[in-house]
């Protein structure tokens, strides 16, 4: 076994002609796969729209309990992890392994420091009163929250139901990124392997990528 | 017969995906800038176009969807047909509907 890791043989599964034919494959697949992302989470913006255009002012007392500038922070935050996402494969694909590691570091740092801005942003809201959504009314009676809208519930349903969902995809997208980092550090990848590091890449930029109309629609537009 | 040397892959330079990252922040920027701008009925066009412009830099560059083959181009490309389809027939739904008391 060569211990020069830029000439690492890859054995690809047999069932494919070659190489290549296995990695186009596997990129087919996780692009499907982001075909049902986007889907999935488009269902919600839908939603999310129809009942805003049915209750604006309704919207805009939910709306106003949000904090645009964590939201930017944390929009902040994401492009930069998806920067270093994208230059953890680049170095893969240069052989640059070193460098690599230290990329998808720092991408799992940033998702530690999205999370953690999330939670204040959840536990906020929970002092509130504002969840369960269901019990809105009773708990924000309890706890003294000024609500103008008996249906303010349907607002933060969908809240937290749409960053609650973007936030389980960041949890889990930070575990595959320790998982190929992990695979990255025992020299499984190389120029001429690096699959699943790329699809993960790929997945990490739809949470980017629904971030990135995520924080305009909760909390710029009141 | 292993064959390893598989077709060289187009690689990003360094340089290029900073310039992303850089028009990214900046147009960030300005959807914050834009939103504390009180524009009205054009504020949520505003913010989403700019989304929008934010959401091609990363699927050409970060997703290196510019230098992706035509089949996983025209995939992707079938999710957001099928969604503005979900939005235009929901729409076509509830916003033609006549209310004739309160709301829907």
């Amino acid at each position: 076994m060569s211990t020069n890791k830029s000439s690492h043989v890859h054995h690809f599964a047999h069932h494919f002609k070659n190489a290549e034919h296995e990695y186009q494959s596997s990129k087919e697949g996780i692009w499907l796969f982001m075909v049902t992302e986007i889907l999935m989470f488009g269902g919600l913006f839908v939603g999310y729209s129809i009942m805003h255009a049915l209750y604006p002012t309704m919207f805009a007392e939910g709306a106003s309990h949000l904090d645009w500038r964590l939201g930017s922070i944390n929009t902040v935050v994401l492009i930069l992890s998806s920067l270093t996402m994208a230059l953890g494969i680049m170095y893969i694909q240069k052989g640059e392994n070193k460098k690599a590691i230290v990329s998808l570091a720092l991408t799992i740092l940033c998702g530690f420091l999205f999370m953690g801005i999330k939670y204040f942003e959840y536990m906020h809201k929970i002092h509130l009163g504002f969840f369960p959504p269901g019990q809105l009314l009773e708990h924000t009676q309890q706890v003294g929250t000024a609500v103008a809208h008996s249906n303010l519930g349907l607002y933060f349903g969908f809240y937290f139901s749409m960053t609650g969902l973007h936030g389980l995809h960041v949890l889990v997208g930070m575990c595959l990124i320790a998982w190929v980092l992990m695979r990255t550090i025992r020299g499984d990848f190389s120029p001429n392997y690096y699959t699943a590091v790329e699809g993960v890449g790929i997945f990490w930029h739809i949470v980017d990528l629904i971030w990135i109309f995520l924080f305009p629609l909760l909390y710029l537009i009141g | 017969m292993e064959e390893n040397n598989h077709v060289k892959h187009h690689i990003t330079p360094l340089s290029t995906y900073i310039k992303v990252a850089g028009a990214l922040l900046l147009l960030t920027a300005l959807t914050v800038i834009t939103s504390r701008l009180n524009l009205g009925a054009f504020a949520a066009p505003v913010a989403f176009g700019i989304a929008l412009v934010k959401a091609g830099l990363v699927m050409l560059w970060f997703m290196h969807l510019k230098y992706e083959n035509l089949l996983n181009r025209l995939t992707f490309a079938t999710a957001f047909f099928f969604l503005a389809l979900l939005f235009g027939i929901c729409f076509l739904d509830v916003f033609t509907r006549i209310k004739i008391s309160g709301v829907l």
